[in-house]
């Protein structure tokens, strides 16, 4: 028996060509005779437009065309889409406003996009941008969360007070009760600040159009290609969805930025037709700042109710959130369905409130970052935790084991029903490896130093796998969330595997590779992921939502149960055995009760020959599909505890350890699931410390547009980090795993915060910690 | 325009190019060496860093007219004759890259890391990567990464 590859760190097939320099993002790309697109874009966070003169810009040299949103118009181009309807609690749908991919009449926020200007080389279009001139009736804006209902700026005129939504979810009669018979009430305000993404490659578009075939090609950077053909065939009508190329090649980060259907690469395709040429845009890193869909952005206030010993009888939370100027493809579904609904956490809690109210503000659209929703609820619940364990002057770890869900599948009130998970064995190992044991010795050691430590826990929960279709079809999706699979073998036995999931530093190259060279016993060399292009993939619904493993792999280990039986036919007529004698064990057919064999790779090449079965029966050839629906949503779940230690004097906080401990189920390739744990609490940690998207109140103007400004995590912020995993097999898929790209965003603000107050001693702090805010917080009290 | 002659991954060459051009934008569309990456606008990222005779330069940060004269490495001039350099190795083995973006920009100033201070410890390794960004792994495994390649390029010379 050869050794099995799952849950082996096997090393990635795709870094050869990234460490060599020869990958090719869509920046790499060029077509001959291409032409180069520069956005006009607003310089004010809220302004009619008057009237746009491109003359000066078309009188440049290498300027070709100057297009805007009254030409996408002519051309019945539509506007852009948010996929998911969510209604208000009075029954009302979400008012939502128009989303030009070029501005019709008014600009909404700085950044926003007015014109395009395609020259012959970037530094004409560049030229040419800043030439078109553009006259604005400046506008009063709102770019504050907590103040845009009060504001009397109207966004929108779909939406008053602009509100999109006022949702609820949970029964608030019975949340009434259980706060009515608390022995103990815990409140916090909390902000959820907003943070930009920043993958470090930025977006970029390659627009074609084929006059004779009428097919339009978009090479782009994209989590989704499929969902973004969809999208721009169906509902913008570039065009017919068969006339419809989008390929994402190596795409250089995502964290959610790169799902959604933005204005630039849907003008570059349409504009390539009317250019008649190729159209190339690159987001220089400001543009990225400004437009690219912005993260988080909640205000919040929480209470928990408790009894005397510290069990959780209901929680409240009201909510809200800033979704920008104009609603991006999905950001409906982030404070709602993928917010509150996680507000049960790891515990048993009977009656659960949660009122959201989503509002328009001259910001940046607002879309899924790397958690999306869950974050903002684990942050919510595990500061209240914390919270709730210092005033019953309980261990933070003890409060949360009586509190723990331990009996499964578990029904929370808030619609997701839990299928398996061992919270006390995360939370006990979590506590192990970070010697929870001597951090009152080191808090001492710390004082004489006269410095300040603190500890943090957070016992987080996620759902992941998005999603069972017919559940988010129920909650309002516009879409399923299966994932399709095709297993192709050629006739010498290697195999080619295309799936609807996408790659953008997951690896997916090499953990598909793994489990399908792993059922077929062949070497993984002779196994091809083929990903990203909607003219080889038939359909996917992409990769976010740490989806790829519990979905899409789901697709591929079904597709390749096909492919076995198949062989398993022909392998039998080959042999002339009975198929039911047949056994597949190791790459090899064998016919018990004889000494017949066969290889996969002879199965292959009698598939294709087809001289040995009858193909009136068995049509030749060896190639398998699937579409696979999940039963239900997976739920990674684990235990980060974050150390911390306080300088006084500058406000630096240090992180000293950050122990991690992940349930993910069956893992197949642990360096590669360790990795992702690595990035995610790097931003988690970046969200706690460091990152704050900041608009200035009085002019809207984004004030942190650079890396002058917004402080990314560098490599002297962070720690090296512990981390462990434990184990319960998902049993909703055929794989057992549960997802793992999110689990680090999601646990490490709260870990890192209540560590923070703890070592401070103060209730409410809001994120980032920077030393400013903590010298003050720290001279208040010495004052 | 003026002529430009240098040397790159071992190779002379010798092109007219404006004034203006940046060496990144040289180098990735002019040469088509598109290993060296552009994340940002500010000079803050390090997805561009070469070698300029040796040392690590971030290549937006100049003109291309500015390294007439010069040797250049870029990522894929590093491996000789079909040999990976231990630090693209020591990338692979430690799983130090994802998407790959940020990946020849920090192998180059890794090199250069290494080369200035073969004995750096991980607080070292962590102050000098200050020059580059690196959205996916957390670094974790990039400072594992260097820190074994230093070991091992130690013990070969
Ligand atoms: S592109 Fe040179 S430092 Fe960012
Ligand atoms: S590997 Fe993606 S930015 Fe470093």
């Amino acid at each position: 028996m050869t050794a099995s590859l799952i849950g082996r760190p096997v090393k990635r097939k795709e870094d050869r060509r990234f460490i060599t320099g020869t990958g090719h993002y869509t920046d790499d790309l060029s077509r001959p005779h291409q032409t180069h697109a520069v956005f006009v874009r607003s310089p004010h966070a809220h302004a009619k437009i008057r009237k746009i003169d491109a003359a000066p810009a078309l009188a440049l040299p290498g300027v070709i065309q100057v297009l805007t949103g009254e030409d996408l118009k002519a051309d019945n181009v539509q506007g852009l889409i948010c996929g998911w309807m969510i209604h208000s609690k009075d029954g009302s749908p979400m008012k939502a406003g128009g989303h030009p991919a070029l501005a019709l009449g008014k600009v909404r926020y700085v950044g926003d996009h007015v014109a395009v200007v395609i020259a012959e080389t970037p530094a004409a279009a560049k030229d040419g941008a800043e030439a078109v001139v553009v006259d604005y009736e400046e506008l009063p804006s709102v770019t504050s969360t907590g103040d845009a209902q009060s504001s009397s700026v109207q966004i929108h005129d779909e939406a008053p007070r602009n509100t999109v939504y006022q949702w609820a979810l949970g029964d608030e009669k019975a949340t009434g009760a259980a706060f009515a018979n608390a022995a103990q009430v815990v409140e916090l305000n909390l902000v959820n600040n907003r943070l930009i993404p920043n993958a470090m490659e930025p977006r970029a578009a390659l627009g074609e159009y084929d006059s004779g075939s009428g097919i339009y090609t978009l090479t782009t950077t994209s989590q989704n290609p499929h969902v973004a053909r969809l999208v721009l065939s169906a509902f913008v009508q570039i065009a017919p969805e068969h006339k419809l190329r989008v390929i994402a090649p190596d795409v250089g980060g995502g964290f959610g930025s790169k799902i959604f259907i933005y204005p630039e690469e849907t003008v570059c395709v349409w504009a390539a037709k009317r250019v008649g040429r190729p159209v190339k845009w690159t987001a220089e890193r400001g543009e990225s700042f400004l437009a690219d869909a912005h993260g988080r952005d909640h205000v919040t206030h929480g209470a928990l109710a408790l009894d005397k010993d510290g069990r959780v009888l209901g929680l409240r939370v009201k909510t809200t959130a800033n979704l920008g100027a104009y609603l991006s493809t999905f950001s409906s579904a982030v404070p709602t369905y993928l917010y509150a609904t996680l507000l049960s956490g790891q515990y048993n809690i009977p009656a659960i409130y949660a009122e959201v109210d989503a509002v328009y503000t001259n910001t940046a659209p607002v879309d899924a970052y790397r958690g999306a929703g869950r974050p903002e609820a684990t942050y919510v619940v595990e500061r209240l935790m914390e919270e709730a364990a210092r005033k019953l002057k309980l261990d933070p770890a003890e409060i949360r084991r009586r509190n723990f869900i331990r009996e499964f599948p578990h029904q929370t009130p808030v619609i997701l029903a839990y299928d398996i998970g061992d919270y006390d064995a995360s939370l006990k190992e979590a506590v192990k490896r970070a010697d929870v044991s001597g951090f009152a010795q080191r808090k001492a050691d710390a004082a004489k130093r006269d410095k300040k430590r603190g500890l943090g826990f957070s016992t987080y929960i996620e759902a992941c796998g998005l999603a069972p279709s017919a559940a988010v079809g129920s909650l309002g999706a516009g879409v399923g969330l299966w994932e399709s699979a095709e297993v192709r073998v050629n006739p010498t036995g290697s195999v080619e595997v295309l799936t609807g999931s996408h790659s953008h530093g997951q690896g997916h190259e090499t953990t598909f590779a793994q489990l399908v060279a792993d059922r077929l016993g062949i070497s993984i060399d002779q196994v091809e992921i083929v990903h990203g292009d909607t003219d080889k993939v038939q359909f996917g619904m992409g990769t976010y939502g740490s989806r790829s493993a519990a979905v899409g792999l789901s697709a591929i280990s079904l597709a390749t149960d096909k492919v076995i039986a198949k062989a398993k036919h022909i392998a039998a007529y080959v042999m002339e055995v009975p198929e039911d004698d047949v056994e597949f064990k190791d790459g090899e057919f064998a016919a018990v009760k004889t000494n017949k064999k066969m290889t996969f790779g002879e199965v292959a090449l009698a598939a294709y020959v087809g001289h040995k079965f009858p193909t009136d029966q068995i049509e030749p050839g060896l190639k398998e599909t699937s579409f696979y629906d999940p039963k239900n949503f997976t739920f990674p779940a684990g235990c980060h505890i974050c150390e911390v230690e306080i300088d006084p004097d500058t406000g630096v906080v240090e992180i000293v350890k950050f122990t991690a401990v992940d349930d993910f189920g069956t893992v197949i390739n642990p360096m590669i699931v360790e990795g992702q744990v690595h990035g995610g609490i790097a931003q988690g940690i970046g969200q706690a410390l460091l990152e704050h998207g900041v608009y200035d109140k009085e002019s809207g103007q984004l004030l942190t547009g650079s890396y002058m400004d917004y402080c990314m995590p560098r490599a002297d912020d962070l720690p090296s980090f512990e981390v462990g995993m434990t184990i319960t097999a998902c049993p909703s898929n055929p794989i057992g795993v549960k997802g793992c790209g999110e689990a680090g965003a999601i646990a490490a603000p709260a870990a890192v915060m209540n560590a923070i107050t703890d070592a401070l001693g103060v209730k409410e702090f809001d994120m980032p910690a920077t030393p400013e805010k903590v010298w003050r917080a720290l001279s208040g009290q010495r004052a | 325009m003026p002529k430009i002659e240098m040397r790159v991954n071992g190779k002379p060459i010798s092109v007219e190019t404006e004034a203006e051009t940046l060496l990144v934008h040289f180098l990735r569309d002019r040469l088509g060496l598109t290993g060296t990456h552009v994340g940002c606008d500010t000079g803050q990222c390090g997805a561009c860093t070469v070698h300029l005779n040796g040392e690590a330069v971030k290549s937006c940060t100049m003109f291309a007219v500015q390294a007439h004269g010069a040797e250049i490495t870029t990522i894929e001039g590093l491996a000789k004759n079909g040999k990976l350099h231990p630090m693209q190795e020591a990338f692979r083995e430690h799983h130090a890259l994802q998407c790959g973006f940020c990946t020849p920009g920090m192998i180059m100033a890794a090199v250069d890391i290494v080369r200035r201070k073969p004995n750096a410890d991980e607080k070292t390794i962590r102050q000098e990567l200050e020059g580059n960004i690196c959205r996916c792994t957390g670094y974790h495994n990039i400072v594992k990464a260097i820190a074994s390649a230093a070991a091992g390029m130690g013990a070969r010379s």
